[in-house]
This record gives structure tokens, C-alpha cells and sequence, in this order.
């Protein structure tokens, strides 16, 4: 298989000034990722600072009202509240490590924003963070922890102002800020080497709901593992480990907007087709010309008309199934969860949540690991409004 | 030999550096946009860069980009591009080169495209989100049509991947004066001239000096250092103030 790709999905398709950086990051990943020193370091603060192991948690209300065993991989337990803060902390370290001063992160719904300027701050680094406009406004809750916590916010005004223009800038400010600045890449996309190196951070998610659920089930493992897809970084660490699995049948779930015939969504592995932007070819939402379409979400970390490459290349060999849900069943999710357990999650996860929701028919007496990677306090200020 | 080296050492042999002005395609709108490359075509521009629109241009600074999306909004795409050329082939005495990015072209088929690139007079294509190491399917799909791929490189270059470039480019070699968007400049690097000698050593085709050119004052320090000079936004601006290109070559002839 070519350097890079998986499959047919993956390469480098930036800019030629864009590549002496990821030269030297894959350089890093091949010298300082495996050495004791970053190792010891990164272990001591997954502990330490983010609070790993997280759980994995029986969902005894849901599983009798749904028929089959819901278990949830909680990275929402995570410090910060999301999956993010693995790969920002993996990625912090690695940058310091070369010598960077400045992480540079762009965001959708706020979660890895707030995930870089934590580790940022951990690691006495800078964190210049860009977002969309419209999810500064619909995410002000995370704005505001950044702006605390000491990140340089950005705004985005261009095209759509959500996650797809937060990375052109971010990747244009790469471009002229390369020297001093490590781009902590949010999602396993973009060029290679980010899709293996934000996948090398995440999949410790999978790793331990493997082994925890073995443990809790007299050595079994789970039917049905879930996740949702947007980037896919939450989504292929769940799966990772996983994969080799032929006995679990994996889902990803994408965001289908507001469900109706024609509206903008975020499911490109559903019905995008082959393209390339933001230094990968994948699934894109692109129309017949190439130009890419603008996605919808209720959920922003969902909001992006792309896919990392490993998720089309996932699809492309069968051992992944993709699914979608729209906003109002993931609106119901996020009521169900919240008031059957007492666990808020992120509207993103909320769509991972759903799909068991929805599928219990199918799924009954089944048991079914869901990935819930951020938690929803974020989203009250956009449910306010809806619920 | 490319049509594109041929233009631009004609021009040096006259003692001039090789004027490379960029427009997006369809701007400033559908019709004044022949106009303006009429204007530059008898101005004296050695290759005439259009930019072929796309929605997400991560290289390009905001002028290019504004300008960009105006055209897409206008609905200007690869076949009015292609139409529009294969109108007036054989009326430009510059050589013509398409500038964009990668999955417009993808989608229009890559066979397809160096065919209509043909068809259309049009001899060079540069494409900004492309960088060697995936470039060989591209090239091996368009030169048989004639039509090269320009490299393009940068102050962060090494010298080792300018020979990687080097090896059978044709047309000229773009060299981004910047680390950074396309966009003017008050003031260029200082580390400008000396990868340009190094990117002087490697090639055997011209040089182009682009990214943050406005004036012709701006190039003296590098004589002998490039062939040619490539500006866009200050073109760009230059235009939506109400100029004509014609105006804005008069200093460059």
C-alpha cells in the first residue's frame, strides 16, 4: 500500500510549502513518539491529567426499556469532557518535544479547541484556535472556557463559517507560521502523517473498552460497537481495536441533518463520492464539479462535508457498516440518556446513542458498545432553543 | 519545447522579465473577463494564468479567494472556461495556463481534461494542492496531451527536493517568493534570493518569482536571480478599483 493511504483514500494533497512540516512531524513520529522519555510523560499525564482509564458503564434503565445491553464507553469522564483531549495531549507533548511553541487547532463544536488549549496550557505552550463563526455563536460556552483558559481565538468569516472554513484558515496560517507552530490536527484527516498519528492516540479508547467489557462479561465480546462520524477521530479509536474482531459488527453513524429529502447533512460516507480536500482523498459532499457543498448538523463537531480516509477505506472493504441519523433523533437521544441515566451526552455522541434507539427492534437482546465521546453540557445553549 | 519557456525567454531575450498575470476565470464578470485578457495579451503578458475557481482555495490569500467564490457564485466552471478559450483559439500570442486546485479537475476527468486543455490552446497547468509526491498520475494523464505541469516551490524547498521537481519539468518553475497565501506584500524575504540561486542551479527551464508581487521596483534585487514574475492580487485589486489591466501593465512594459 502507497505511504499514506489506506486503500485507495489517504495521501498529501497540500500545498508544497505545507510539506517540509509534515516531513518533519512524520520524522517525530517515527523518532520521538516511541521513545521512553515521551512515553513515560505521555502515560503519567493520560493518568494524572485526563483521568484515564475512563469507564466503560452499564445503561440498566435503557437496556430493559430497549431490549439489549447498552454499555457506553465514557469519554466524557474525560478532563475537558471529550475524546479530544487524548489526541491534543499526545499531539502537545510530540510539538513540544520538537521544539514548538504554538499549537494551532482549528474546531467545529468547541470540544477540541478547548481540548488544545488545555493541553497548551499543560504544557506551557500557546493555543491559537480558529472556528467558524456561526459555532462561536452556537458554541459560546466553549468559547468562553478557551478565552479563560488563555487561547487566541480567530474567528472564521469565510464561506459557510463552520468547521470545513475554520481548517482553510487554520491551514493558511500553517502555511505562514510553520517554523514555531505544530498544527493539532482535530480529526484522523487531513494529510498524512495526521490520519495515523491523531488514530495512534485515539485508539487507546478501544483498547480499554475491549478489555473492559472482556472483563465485566466472563471474557465476551460485545455484538455491536457504535460511534459517531464526523472527522471519524472519536469513531476509529473506538474501532480500532476492534477491527481485527471478526465476531463484532461495527457501525458508524453519520449526521443526516434534518433528515428531509435534499437538506444539507453530513454524510459523506452515505452518499458523497470520491474527492479531494483538506489534504486527503475520501468521501466528500461535492457536487458534479467538484466544488465542495455546505453540511448541516444539529451537532458541530458533526458539521463537515468530509470523512477521514481510513473511514472510506473502512467502508470500501465492508468491515464497517455506515449509518446515518437526523437531528431529531438525535435530539431524543440526548432526552433519553439524559433522563433515563442521568448522563448528558454530546449531541454528537447523541447520534451514536440514537442508533441503538432506533435499531432496537433488530438489536434486541444484543449486546451493544457505544462510544460516548464528549459530554452535553456544551449543547444546552442550542437545546434551549429546541426543547 | 513548452509554449510557455518559449514566451518567457523570448521576453528575456528582449531584455525583459516575462510578465505572468493571473485572473480568476470570470472576473470581474462573465463577459469583461475576455476583455481583460485581450488587455493583458496585448500588453505584452508572456503566459496568461487563469484561475480555475474552487470553493475551498487553501493557498490563497483573501483577495484571490473573495474574487474566486464571486465567480463560482456566477456559475463559472471548467466547461465555460474551456468554451470561452476554444472561442478565440489561436487569438492570444501569450501562452495560456490553468491554475487551481485538484478535485475540480478530478471530477471533470483527468484524460478529459488534458484533452479539452488541447482543444482549448491552453499549455500549463499548476495545481496548488498538489505536491510531488502525488503529482505522477496528473502528469502522466496531461502530457500527452501536450500540456505540462508547473512546480511549484518555496523558500522552505530544500535543495534536494528542487531536483526532484527539476527532473523533466517543462514550461517554467514557479517559485513562491512567501511562506504564506497569495496576497501583496510590502516587503519580500530576504531569503528570496538566496533559494533562488539554489532553484537557479537546478533547473534548466525558467523561473518565476510569485506571491506578494505589486510592482516591477520590487524585482530589481533579483535580476538575473528569475525569468519572470507572476501577480494576481494586486491585478485583482487593481481591476476592482475601477482600472483596466492595461493600465496596470503600463509599469511592467
Amino acid at each position: 500500500m502507497k505511504k499514506g493511504y489506506f486503500g485507495d483514500f489517504g495521501g498529501q494533497f497540500i500545498p508544497e510549502l505545507l510539506m517540509p512540516p509534515l516531513i518533519e512531524l512524520e520524522e517525530a513520529m517515527k523518532t520521538i513518539l516511541p521513545s521512553e522519555e515521551f512515553q513515560t510523560r505521555f502515560t503519567a499525564m493520560l493518568k494524572e491529567n485526563i483521568g484515564r482509564p475512563s469507564a466503560i458503564t452499564y445503561c440498566p434503565n435503557l437496556s430493559k426499556d430497549l431490549g439489549l445491553d447498552l454499555w457506553l464507553k465514557r469519554e466524557d469522564l474525560n478532563h475537558s469532557g471529550a475524546h479530544k483531549i487524548n489526541n491534543t495531549l499526545g499531539q502537545g507533548l510530540l510539538a513540544k518535544m520538537m521544539g514548538k511553541e504554538v499549537l494551532l487547532a482549528e474546531t467545529g463544536a468547541g470540544m477540541h479547541g478547548v481540548a488544545t488549549t488545555v493541553a497548551a496550557a499543560m504544557l506551557d505552550m500557546k493555543a491559537v484556535i480558529y472556528m467558524g463563526a456561526t459555532d462561536v455563536v452556537r458554541q459560546e460556552p466553549n468559547v468562553n472556557r478557551m478565552r479563560l483558559m488563555g487561547a487566541e481565538i480567530v474567528s472564521v468569516e469565510s464561506g459557510t463559517k463552520t468547521l470545513k472554513d475554520a481548517i482553510n484558515e487554520a491551514l493558511r496560517r500553517w502555511l505562514a507560521d510553520q517554523e514555531n507552530t505544530h498544527y493539532c490536527f482535530g480529526t484522523a484527516a487531513g494529510p498524512y502523517p495526521f490520519p495515523e498519528l491523531v488514530r495512534e492516540f485515539q485508539q487507546i479508547i478501544s483498547k480499554e473498552a475491549r478489555q473492559q467489557f472482556m472483563d465485566r462479561n466472563d471474557g465476551d465480546l460485545p455484538d455491536v460497537v457504535v460511534a459517531c462520524v464526523g472527522g471519524g477521530s472519536n469513531a476509529i479509536g473506538m474501532f480500532h481495536n476492534f477491527v481485527p474482531d471478526e465476531s463484532v459488527k461495527i457501525v458508524g453513524v453519520e449526521a443526516a441533518g434534518t433528515g428531509e429529502p435534499g437538506c444539507d447533512d453530513s454524510a459523506p460516507l452515505d452518499h458523497g463520492t470520491d474527492g479531494v480536500l483538506h489534504g486527503m482523498k475520501t468521501k466528500l459532499l461535492q457536487t458534479e464539479e467538484g466544488q465542495i457543498l455546505p453540511s448541516h448538523s444539529i451537532a458541530p463537531g458533526l458539521d463537515y462535508p468530509g470523512v477521514g480516509p481510513e473511514h472510506a477505506h473502512l467502508q470500501d472493504i465492508g468491515r464497517v457498516d455506515y449509518t446515518t441519523i437526523n437531528d431529531s433523533q438525535a435530539i431524543n437521544a440526548f432526552k433519553v440518556l439524559s433522563q433515563r441515566e442521568g448522563i448528558i451526552p454530546a449531541l454528537e455522541s447523541s447520534h451514536a446513542v440514537a442508533y441503538a434507539i432506533e435499531n432496537k427492534d433488530k438489536l434486541q437482546g444484543k449486546s451493544v458498545l457505544v462510544c460516548l465521546s464528549g459530554r452535553g453540557d456544551k449543547d444546552l445553549g442550542i437545546l434551549d432553543q429546541i426543547l | 519545447m513548452n509554449p510557455m519557456q518559449i514566451k518567457i525567454e523570448k521576453a528575456n531575450k528582449q531584455g525583459k522579465v516575462g510578465l505572468i498575470p493571473f485572473l480568476p476565470a470570470g472576473f470581474p464578470n462573465r463577459e469583461q473577463f475576455w476583455k481583460e485578457l485581450e488587455e493583458l495579451d496585448n500588453a505584452g503578458a508572456s503566459v496568461i494564468e487563469i484561475g480555475m475557481p474552487f470553493s475551498d482555495p487553501v493557498a490563497d490569500g483573501p483577495v484571490v479567494e473573495k474574487a474566486s467564490l464571486k465567480c463560482l457564485d456566477d456559475g463559472i466552471n471548467l466547461a465555460w472556461i474551456f468554451d470561452g478559450l476554444k472561442e478565440r483559439k489561436g487569438q492570444f500570442n501569450a501562452a495560456l495556463l490553468l491554475m487551481g486546485y485538484l478535485n475540480p479537475v478530478l471530477q471533470y476527468g483527468l484524460d478529459a481534461f488534458g484533452a479539452a486543455c488541447k482543444e482549448a490552446g491552453v499549455s500549463g497547468l499548476i495545481i496548488a494542492d498538489m505536491p510531488l509526491e502525488e503529482s505522477d498520475f496528473v502528469k502522466e494523464a496531461i502530457e500527452p496531451h501536450g500540456v505540462s505541469l508547473v512546480p511549484l516551490i518555496g523558500l522552505n524547498t530544500t535543495k534536494e527536493r528542487m531536483a526532484l521537481y527539476a527532473d523533466g519539468a517543462q514550461g517554467f518553475c514557479y517559485f513562491v517568493s512567501v511562506l504564506g497565501t497569495t496576497g501583496q506584500r510590502e516587503s519580500l524575504p530576504t531569503r528570496i534570493k538566496e533559494k533562488l540561486t539554489e532553484a537557479k542551479e537546478v533547473f534548466d527551464i525558467p523561473i518565476a518569482l510569485g506571491f506578494g508581487i505589486k510592482h516591477p521596483d520590487q524585482l530589481k534585487e533579483f535580476e538575473g536571480l528569475m525569468d519572470a514574475a507572476v501577480f494576481g492580487s494586486a491585478l485583482i485589486t487593481h481591476i476592482q478599483s475601477g482600472n483596466t489591466s492595461d493600465s496596470f501593465m503600463e509599469p511592467w512594459k
